[in-house]
């Protein structure tokens, strides 16, 4: 009843004094206009300050997730003596220098060197940090490790850029940063759930070539081909197929480009195809585990594995054909979607195709599933 | 899986904060009222009071659904699942993932004939909610 009495009396007031209410509006739209002239930008930049703020609150909080998964998993499986938590501190700031290249010449085997430094030196962290994990959980926790590294980076990244915005009242730079985090923020959200799957060692989206190769090897005579990759003879629609996939269960990639040249200079170069079996990022509006085919080594990482692949073939002039299994970041690298699942079939069905199209009975073929082939065995 | 998601408690909103946000709702709230009333007496000060309402409401609403948004943060991990197949009779038994499953694991024994059995498939399913429609 009160409410409804001040609202009478208000009403009442303003109807009362309308020119003079009319000449304080007149005065405040001018105020505003003025202010806007002015100080639009900088309006502008602390709006979008505070858009940047809120993703890196965001950031903060997946990035404290990720290390506290990684020393909650570390202390469950490899019981270690000490808390692990300053080691994984260190470990988390851990950095790579990347060689120079103002020579490329022999580039490549210098940055094989560097990532196999690397490798060794994490695994080797991994071990002092978890002693009573095996080969497997070793390297799911090396993953574990490496997902969490990648979230602390971004968060180091945008938060640097976030204060060098405000320090220096930029709108160029944190116009750029606000431009650029969606895409950023994709990608952290994409490792924050890639930490639960490497944690718990469950096949990720990345892992589809590997589960071709995987279930094609299956039930048949598994022997070791360097480096950290497994291969089987399998016979398909008469011909002399190569499987190569890498070590599983645990968390691994291997060196496919070793493993192949390897079976290549075994047969003495006698081999009529290659065929790669990839994950491959899908773009906007395709499908999830849409399978496409083409020519090329269909691999990702640095690079090394792709060079040395082409080199190889190079040599005895063997083509080279790709089968490719569509996703987006997200699905990469957290636990395998169904419709990844399902599309593995798809995979092998359109690769019998490509053996029968391209080659003759009494053939050679090498299949590389390539990817990480965590919670996948052989 | 013991949790399927996290929330973090460290970035509350400010009870005084909360205030001011409410207060400036009812206070813009109060001024479309009154601009609705007055509509018909004096168009220009109801022109006005509903431009200054609509606004408060705007920028209060949006201010409170972003202190919202950041108090409720949070890593969905959808469930994972483990398809076990019998290698003799093809039964298969879908349930939860267990930590240790992998791709071609021995798992436990056949619920219909006891032969062993092992795991053929370990996904997640996506339920997708509303899916935008685009023209191309």
């Amino acid at each position: 009843m009160n409410l409804l009495l001040a609202f009478t009396s208000l009403q009442n007031g303003l109807m009362q004094f309308p020119t003079d209410i009319q000449t304080i509006l007149s005065l405040v739209f001018y105020l505003v206009f003025i202010l806007f002239i002015f100080y639009g930008q900088r309006i502008q930049m602390y709006v979008m300050i505070r858009e940047v703020e809120g993703s890196l609150y965001r950031l903060k909080y997946i990035k404290d997730e990720g290390r506290k998964t990684a020393v909650e998993t570390i202390k469950e499986i490899g019981k270690p003596q000490t808390d692990p938590t300053a080691r994984v501190d260190r470990f988390l700031e851990y950095f790579t220098i990347a060689p120079q290249n103002l020579d490329p010449a022999g580039i490549v085997w210098k940055l094989e060197h560097i990532l196999d430094i690397r490798d060794d030196r994490l695994k080797d962290e991994v071990k002092l940090m978890a002693p009573a994990a095996n080969e497997t959980q070793t390297n799911n926790l090396e993953n574990t490790l490496e997902a969490a590294m990648a979230l602390n980076y971004i968060y180091k990244i945008i938060r640097h850029f976030y204060l060098l915005g405000k320090k220096t009242l930029s709108l160029y730079v944190i116009m750029q940063l606000q431009m650029i985090l969606p895409l950023i923020m994709r990608e952290a959200e994409a490792y924050a759930s890639a930490l639960k799957a490497f944690a718990y060692g469950q096949p990720i989206g990345d892992g589809a070539g590997a589960l071709v190769a995987a279930k094609l090897m299956h039930g048949h005579e598994i022997r070791k081909l360097p480096k950290d990759c497994v291969g089987a003879t399998v016979q398909i629609e008469g011909r002399t197929a190569f499987v190569i996939k890498a070590e599983g269960p645990g968390g691994n990639v291997g060196k496919p480009g070793d493993a192949i040249k390897t079976v290549i200079d075994e047969n003495g170069g006698k081999i009529n195809m290659v065929i790669m079996i990839d994950a491959a990022m899908k773009l906007e509006g395709e499908g999830v585990g849409e399978v496409a085919e083409g020519v090329g080594a269909a691999i990702g990482g640095p690079g090394v594995d792709q060079f040395k692949i082409e080199d190889s073939i190079l040599e005895y002039h063997i083509p080279i054909n790709a089968v490719i299994i569509k996703e987006d970041i997200g699905d990469a690298v957290s636990p395998m979607r169904k419709e990844i699942y399902e599309s593995v079939d798809k995979a092998i069905e359109r690769m019998k195709q490509l053996i029968l199209e391209r080659t003759k009975e009494g053939d050679k073929v090498i299949i590389a599933g390539i990817g990480n082939t965590i919670g996948v065995a052989q | 899986m013991s949790k399927n998601s996290a929330t973090n408690a460290t970035t509350k909103v400010s009870p005084f904060v909360l205030l001011i946000i409410i207060l400036t709702l009812v206070l813009s709230l109060t001024a479309l009222i009154i601009a609705l009333s007055t509509f018909e007496s004096n168009v220009i000060a109801a022109g006005w009071l509903t431009l200054i309402g609509a606004l408060g409401v705007v920028i209060s609403t949006y201010v409170l659904l972003q202190a919202r948004r950041r108090t409720q943060e949070k890593i969905a991990t959808p469930p994972t699942l483990t398809t076990v197949e019998c290698t003799k009779c093809g039964f298969k038994n879908v349930r939860e993932f267990q930590r240790g499953d992998y791709i071609f694991k021995e798992a436990e024994k056949c619920e219909k004939c006891g032969n062993p059995t092992q795991i053929a498939a370990i996904y997640r399913e996506v339920k997708e909610g509303h899916k935008e429609r685009y023209r191309f």
